[in-house]
C-alpha cells in the first residue's frame, strides 16, 4: 500500500470515529429525552392515556369505555393471582372511596385484569367484591387486554415461575375523567389521604 | 422419674436458650379474595444474637406451598420475585410488609376467613426452627392495624 493510500485509511478511519462519536452522543441525548418523558408522560404528554376499549365485566357483559360514561373512573391494571401488590392496591381504592362518603357514588372504579388466561368474570367478580363491592372487574380476550394496555400505556408481562407463572405489571392506578379523558394518576405508594384529596378536588372542581 | 423430669428440664432449657436469639412476632396474612387459592403472609423477624442466620423456608398444613418472596418496584412496574433464603444479620430486624418482602402461600386448600388463624413454621440455617401462629385479617388488610372491612 502506498504511503498516500495509507494516510487516506488513516483519514477515513477518524472520520468513522468522529462521526461514530457524534452518533452515540446523539442517541444517548435521544435516549435521555426518552427516559424523561416517560417519566413525566403521565402528566404532561400530548400522548394521550386510555380511550376505546371493549372488555367483558365480571358479570360476562361487553362493556366499552363509553359504558362509563359520566363516571369518574379508577383504573388499574392487576392480576387475582397477585398476593401482595394487588390486595393492596385495591385496599387502597376501598379506603379512598370511603374517605369520598357521597362523593364516592360518583366514582366508578375497575380493576382490569393482565391476566385473562386465569382470570374468567366469575373469579374476578369474587375477587374485587372481596375488596368493595362498587369495584368492578373486566376481564377479555387476550388480544382485547393487550389492546386496553397499550392504550393505557401500561406494562405487563408473562413471567415463568417453577411450573407456573406471575406477572410483572404497571402499579399506577388512572384517573379518568367522566368525559373519558385522563384526569391524573396514582403511583403504587401514593398515600390514601392524598389519592381521596385529590378526587374530592377533581370531582368539586368539575361541578362548579 | 427424677431422671425423667430432670432431662426435660433440660430439654426445656435448651431450646428456649436457642430460640432466644429469634423472635417472630406480629404474624398475620390476608383473607384469601374469593376463589383465590393464593394468599400472603407477614411478619417481623427479630436476630438478637451476635451470629448472623438465615430464613431457609417456611411451611403451613393450610397451603400446598409457601415461597419467600420480595415485590420489586422498578419505575412503576411492579414485580415479584422468588427469593431462596433471606438473611438475618446479627442483631437486626427483618420486616415483611406490603409491596415488600412476602410469604406467599400457593394452592390454599380451604379460604383463609378473616379472624381466623394458621401455624406457619420457619425453618433457619442455625437449625432452629420457629412455629407462630398467624392471625387472618381482611382480604385487603394493610396489618395488624389499618385493616379494612365491609
Amino acid at each position: 500500500m502506498s504511503p498516500e493510500a495509507q494516510r487516506g485509511l488513516k483519514r477515513a478511519g477518524l472520520i468513522l470515529l468522529i462521526g461514530g462519536g457524534f452518533l452515540a452522543v446523539a442517541l444517548g441525548i435521544g435516549w435521555v429525552q426518552t427516559q424523561r418523558s416517560v417519566q413525566t408522560a403521565a402528566d404532561t404528554s400530548p400522548v394521550p392515556i386510555g380511550g376505546p376499549f371493549t372488555l367483558m365485566d365480571e358479570n360476562g357483559q361487553t362493556v366499552t369505555d363509553q359504558t362509563y360514561r359520566g363516571k369518574w373512573l379508577l383504573v388499574f391494571f392487576g392480576f387475582t393471582h397477585c398476593p401482595d401488590v394487588c390486595p393492596t392496591a385495591l385496599n387502597d381504592i376501598a379506603l379512598t372511596l370511603d374517605q369520598l362518603g357521597p362523593l364516592a357514588a360518583s366514582v366508578q372504579p375497575l380493576f382490569v385484569t393482565v391476566d385473562p388466561e386465569r382470570d374468567t368474570p366469575d373469579i374476578i367478580k369474587d375477587y374485587t367484591d372481596a375488596f368493595h363491592p362498587s369495584i368492578v372487574g373486566l376481564t377479555g380476550t387476550p388480544e382485547q387486554i393487550a389492546e386496553v394496555a397499550k392504550t393505557y400505556r401500561v406494562y405487563f408481562k408473562k413471567v415463568p415461575q417453577d411450573d407456573t407463572y406471575t406477572m410483572d405489571h404497571s402499579g399506577i392506578t388512572y384517573v379518568m375523567a367522566p368525559d373519558g379523558k385522563f384526569a391524573a394518576h396514582f403511583s403504587p405508594r401514593t398515600p390514601i389521604d392524598a389519592m381521596a384529596s385529590k378526587l374530592r378536588s377533581l370531582i368539586n372542581g368539575k361541578k362548579s | 422419674m427424677k431422671i425423667a423430669a430432670l432431662l426435660l428440664a433440660v430439654i426445656c432449657v435448651a431450646s428456649s436458650a436457642q430460640a432466644a436469639d429469634l423472635t417472630v412476632r406480629d404474624a398475620w396474612a390476608r383473607a384469601t379474595a374469593g376463589q383465590s387459592k393464593i394468599g400472603a403472609a407477614y411478619l417481623t423477624l427479630k436476630n438478637t444474637g451476635a451470629a448472623a442466620d438465615r430464613l431457609l423456608s417456611a411451611t403451613t398444613p393450610v397451603a400446598g406451598s409457601v415461597e419467600l418472596h420480595t415485590t420489586i418496584q422498578d419505575g412503576d412496574v411492579m414485580r415479584m420475585q422468588k427469593l431462596d433464603t433471606i438473611d438475618l444479620a446479627p442483631d437486626a430486624s427483618v420486616e415483611f410488609k406490603q409491596s415488600g418482602l412476602h410469604i406467599m402461600l400457593v394452592d390454599v386448600a380451604a379460604p383463609l376467613k378473616q379472624g381466623g388463624s394458621f401455624p406457619l413454621t420457619l425453618t433457619f440455617a442455625s437449625g432452629e426452627i420457629v412455629t407462630v401462629d398467624v392471625a387472618v385479617m381482611g382480604p385487603g388488610a394493610s396489618g395488624p392495624t389499618g385493616s379494612h372491612q365491609h
